[in-house]
């Protein structure tokens, strides 16, 4: 596992409380870990500030996956 | 009861009356206070009158820029923003057949649209922290109507609605979010109004007398503090029985 995508599941099991096991790369948000649409938005504020980076809405629009927010990170963070 | 200490808040408008009033009662329950308006002296002698634990961070609500720059501004000077009070207000009342689309433009700007901004800015650190404070100052007018007012009446009315719903959505992160809604307090702007229509508008007052900014100010106090965090998405009015809603 990348770097990144350890960094992301480490925040995502935090955030949402959930078990490690559950956060896969196909693993949604929403439907397979519990979250609601304010958790979606603070789990972006949470990779922003983690990563350095900003991600715009349109783009956190389409982060719906751990895998989304892993390959996104790949292609734009640091 | 209902310390602040510890907490800091924004307050907009608080150069008027119930503004200052606001930012003094918050002050003096402990917390620090950035205070804000477009006068910036009268605002650093406020600040000055106060003491400790005050700012300044001027800004005038009907330019977009200064708005979003302001959140940043009192987070900078202070940290963080805990209670954040939104009380700058303008009137361009006029009877509604005549009001210009300016004069409706203004007012919602400054009334509806720069809090709508405010609020925006000021819930992603409250997320963060999982507590916050968001006070809106409204009017009676905002429930009951007032001929000449359509403009203020539409923003304030706007404002409970506006608030309702984001105290729903941040609800789950201790964050409350409430509006006060004054009657006829003694301000600058009811001091303007001769004996006469004083006297008609107290006739439909039950207590008989103007309410004080003070009054304003105790209720923020309270909504502010933490033995408050079970009120949320509601409108306290605060009117001398004027209106029972």
């Amino acid at each position: 596992m990348s770097d990144i995508a350890e960094r992301v599941k480490k925040i995502v099991i935090e955030h949402l409380g959930v078990d490690a096991e559950k956060v896969t790369d196909n693993a949604s948000f929403i439907d397979d870990l519990g979250a609601d649409s304010l958790d979606t938005v603070e789990l972006v504020m949470a990779f922003e500030e983690e990563f350095g980076v900003e991600i715009p809405d349109d783009a956190a629009e389409t982060i719906l996956t751990v895998g989304d927010a892993v390959s996104f990170l790949e292609k734009n963070a640091g | 009861m209902f310390s602040l200490e510890g907490k800091a808040a924004l307050v907009t408008g608080a150069t008027g009356g119930i503004g200052e009033a606001i930012a003094r009662a918050l002050h003096a329950q402990g917390a620090t206070v950035a205070l804000s308006g477009t006068r910036a002296e009268k605002l650093e002698a406020l600040a000055a009158d106060l003491g400790e634990r005050a700012f300044v961070t001027p800004a005038n609500l009907s330019d977009r820029a200064a708005v979003d720059a302001l959140l940043p501004a009192a987070e900078a000077v202070m940290g963080k923003v805990d209670i954040l009070v939104n009380n700058a207000g303008i009137t361009r009342d006029n009877l509604f057949m005549r009001m210009k689309d300016e004069e409706w433009d203004q007012v919602l700007e400054v009334n509806l649209t720069s809090g709508f901004r405010l609020c925006r800015s000021a819930i992603k650190g409250m997320m963060k922290r999982r507590t916050g404070r968001i006070i809106g100052i409204t009017s009676v007018v905002g429930v009951t109507g007032n001929p000449g007012q359509a403009n203020y009446a539409a923003a304030k009315a706007g404002m409970i609605g506006m608030y309702k719903s984001l105290a729903r959505e941040v609800a789950s992160r201790h964050i409350t979010v409430n509006t006060v809604a004054p009657g006829f307090i003694e301000t600058a702007m009811t001091d303007a109004l001769n004996d006469k229509q004083k006297e008609s508008i107290l006739q439909g007052v039950p207590a008989g007398r103007l309410g004080k900014a003070d009054e304003i100010a105790s209720a923020c106090s309270y909504l502010a503090s933490d033995e408050a965090a079970y009120v949320s998405g509601q409108t306290l009015h605060v009117n001398g029985g004027m209106a029972m809603i």
